[in-house]
């Protein structure tokens, strides 16, 4: 080897072997997960889903590169993030929100909830939810104003500002019970199978049960999540519904309809398991979804408004650094250091 | 004599790509004396040894020329007889600087006369093995370099009722301790029934993973006689099972305690090829003047299994591989999980180089890390079952106190969390940094103290 010498070769810490997973190829499968119930929203809602669609990823993609380049930091775009934070947003939001609304969601999401805090991984909450609350509270009227699924115009009229509404199944079910009348289970006309497909009323990417869970399946085989924060989450919502369905038949709604009728699919699936949101350990997640399914059911129960799901996983968010301390594993070799 | 699966596995733990088909059935080759043979005084873990001999002296193979400075050292022999060139400062494996020995063989390879070996040592008294084994110099071969004799004298109140040897091998490419299970098993069991006299040990295994049926086979037919409580455990093959104390736990159950030594739970764990080195020592009185390393890497020429000195330059083990086929970007010594990265080739194997890596430019990454998006990868994989994801945002904020609290110092730099993150973030390099920042704070606390 004459060449000893003159060979540069690089030098860095162990291990010099990599998995090869990288973040952007996490958000990448988030995406791909995402395609199911965004085809399903296309199916159900025609242009209104496509227009939100393409309004919140723009918005957050621009958001953020516009939040990095005043910070004079790297565009950071190409990590997919925003692309998945837009995705999100606009599964959340009601098929007629105007473009405009949607934006203000978008930079809130983007600006407020996560470049503040320093981009990527810093941020407290879920960026789509922070997003989504935030038009909740500014725009209540456009936020709950829900039309039927496969509106005969929803190729053809570009805008539902003026159609008829309806409402969704849960808010349905919590004015039925408030007022003293019987939850029909087909509600509506609608059957079970229509809840599983997504033939309902609600926001553009949380109708179908059965897109988000075949998306909740191939995160799974790509670990991209694990299953303990959807399990924990929603067997907690369907244990709680089932008691108070029990013991008062008369004052609670049947329990699919806590499982379909709403958001919790979306938020179980999708929303409470945002890596940089939850917690690290296996434990800490199960503490984390049962939490989440908790706060959903209270405030779905006795709360005034008929969903639950954004604020109980932004609640829940916020405590993640405390689950994470309390959860964190006893260390190799201080098992028997009790006695 | 019985072969069973481990009943208990590691917690954590990562699958990499083994690429051990490079080298894995290629037998062990003896490699002719180079020109010019460079051996370190920091051969071992603990103090460098220090040189006896200047430059200009004739020596022979065998004779000391490094002798221990203190308690946790190691003597240096010379690897074959010649003369000595130099004696000077140099650039470690490690990374840092220690003295060295330059020796010009004379071809005769001459051993020192004196050298005496016990065969009988079945009837021998323990001590008088333990100071073969130190007159040796033999120090764990498998990576880390812990003087032998050391371990084999454990205090009086640490009884030693199981000796584990380590054949698992389960750092990606090597071969090294593969080929000598099939090459040398009777020697290597007769090596472990010395060590199992030394320390009194009533339960001996040979750890070795399920990806080396070829050596598991070869050890079963070498112990095939053996009688008492002695058999070979078949790991599953999984990253880090050779690490002693994920092994120790995978065979016996017992948890070495945090800051603990294995002889805190009445084990000792003994690489393969550290147990050949005891049997040479012993039955033949010969120092450790020479070790297998696996030569591998997709650029290398012909990936091989060479038997050199101690003290062969890295280039010149390459050379006898027939040098590069293709680029290399990144040259290991060790394996790629725990090896360390080397600027050139111009440094000399020592007692621990297990492996010689070379890696093409498309299988090096070069990389500016992201921030850590608390995916749980690195928790689910370390086997040490520390939060890396924790301990690295605190290691970065400079907050020594809490990456204390949160046990840096059990980390035992294995690289399964910067393996499994897709950040990907220098973990690896935060723990090192931080472990030796927290003992500065604990050696400064002490020193006011005093």
């Amino acid at each position: 080897m004459a060449d000893s010498d003159t060979q540069k070769y690089i030098v860095s810490t162990n291990p010099h072997a990599h998995s090869g997973d990288s973040v952007q190829r996490i958000m990448l499968d988030v995406i791909i997960a995402l395609v199911p119930a965004l085809l399903v929203s296309f199916h159900f809602f025609g242009w209104q889903a496509v227009r939100l669609v393409v309004t919140c990823v723009v918005g957050c993609v621009a958001t953020e590169a516009a939040c990095r380049k005043l910070m004079g930091r790297d565009l950071g775009i190409t990590d997919l993030s925003a692309v998945v934070t837009g995705l999100l947003l606009a599964f959340n939001l009601p098929p007629s929100l105007p473009c405009g609304m949607a934006l203000v969601g978008c930079v809130f999401a983007i600006a407020v909830a996560k470049q503040v805090f320093g981009g990527i991984g810093y941020n407290p909450f879920n960026p789509a939810l922070i997003g989504r609350v935030a038009l909740l509270i500014s725009f209540p009227v456009a936020m709950t104003k829900w039309h039927e699924p496969m509106n005969a115009a929803r190729w053809t009229a570009f805008s539902w500002i003026d159609g008829a509404t309806t409402a969704t199944p849960l808010g349905a079910a919590k004015t039925a019970l408030s007022m003293g009348q019987e939850v029909p289970i087909a509600w509506n006309n609608a059957t079970m199978l229509d809840y599983l497909l997504g033939n309902m009323s609600g926001c553009i990417g949380e109708v179908s049960a059965l897109a988000l869970i075949l998306g909740g399946v191939y995160m799974l085989y790509r670990r991209c999540i694990s299953w303990h924060i959807p399990v924990s989450y929603i067997g907690t919502v369907a244990l709680f519904a089932a008691i108070l369905r029990f013991s008062q038949p008369d004052a609670n709604m049947p329990v699919f309809f806590h499982l379909m009728g709403g958001g919790l699919m979306l938020g179980a699936i999708f929303m409470a398991t945002d890596m940089v949101t939850s917690p690290l350990t296996k434990k800490g997640m199960l503490v984390f979804g049962v939490g989440c399914g908790l706060l959903t059911m209270i405030i779905r129960r006795w709360g005034g408004y008929p969903e639950g799901v954004s604020f109980a996983i932004i609640l829940m968010n916020a405590i993640t650094p405390l689950i994470n301390r309390a959860t964190r594993p006893r260390v190799f070799g201080q098992g028997g250091k009790k006695s | 004599m019985k072969t069973a699966k481990a009943q208990f596995k590691v917690m954590g733990g990562i699958h990499p790509a083994y690429h051990k088909d490079l080298a894995r059935d290629k037998a062990i080759e003896i490699m002719p004396l180079p020109a010019l043979l460079r051996v370190s005084m920091s051969q071992h873990l603990g103090a460098p040894a220090t040189p006896t001999v200047k430059k200009g002296d004739e020596v022979l193979r065998g004779q000391v020329i490094g002798e221990a400075a203190g308690f946790i050292s190691a003597a240096v022999h010379a690897p074959t007889s010649g003369t000595v060139k130099e004696v000077g400062e140099a650039a470690t494996v490690m990374g840092s600087t220690a003295a060295f020995i330059g020796i010009e063989p004379d071809g005769n390879d001459t051993w020192i006369e004196g050298l005496v070996g016990m065969p009988d040592w079945a009837t021998a008294e323990r001590t008088a093995l333990v100071a073969k084994v130190a007159a040796a110099g033999v120090a764990g071969m498998g990576g880390a370099g812990f003087p032998t004799n050391v371990k084999l004298s454990p205090p009086p109140d640490k009884p030693i009722d199981t000796l584990i040897l380590n054949g698992a091998e389960c750092e990606p490419y090597l071969t090294a301790d593969h080929r000598l299970m099939v090459e040398h098993a009777e020697h290597i069991w007769a090596g472990c029934q010395i060590i199992q006299k030394i320390l009194g040990a009533t339960t001996v295994r040979i750890a070795i993973e399920d990806n080396k049926p070829e050596a598991i086979a070869a050890m079963e037919q070498a112990m095939a006689d053996a009688e008492g409580d002695v058999g070979i455990a078949v790991l599953k093959t999984e990253y880090p099972q050779g690490a002693e104390k994920q092994q120790i736990y995978a065979i016996t159950g017992r948890e070495v305690p945090s800051g603990g030594l294995p002889m805190d739970v009445g084990c000792v764990v003994e690489n393969v090829g550290t147990t050949l080195a005891v049997w040479d020592a012993v039955v033949n009185g010969r120092p450790l003047t020479e070790r297998v390393t696996t030569v591998t890497g997709a650029p290398v020429a012909t990936p091989k299994n060479v038997q050199g000195r101690i003290g062969t330059s890295y280039a010149d083990l390459l050379a006898f591989c027939d040098g590069l086929s293709g680029d290399a970007a990144k040259v290991i010594s060790g394996g790629p999980m725990m090896g360390i990265a080397q600027p050139s080739l111009d440094v000399g194997t020592t007692k621990t180089t297990s492996g010689l890596l070379f890696l093409a430019p498309d299988q090096v990454k070069t990389f500016s890390s992201m921030p850590c998006i608390a995916c749980g990868r690195c928790v689910d994989a370390c086997p040490m079952y520390l939060v890396p994801a924790e301990l690295s945002q605190m290691l970065e904020a400079e907050d020594y106190d809490a990456a204390e609290e949160l046990n840096v110092l059990d980390c035992i730099e294995c690289g399964c969390c910067a393996f499994a993150c897709p950040a990907p973030r220098p973990l690896v390099q935060h723990m090192k940094q931080g472990k030796s920042r927290v003992m500065l704070k604990r050696r400064q606390a002490q020193q006011k103290k005093s």
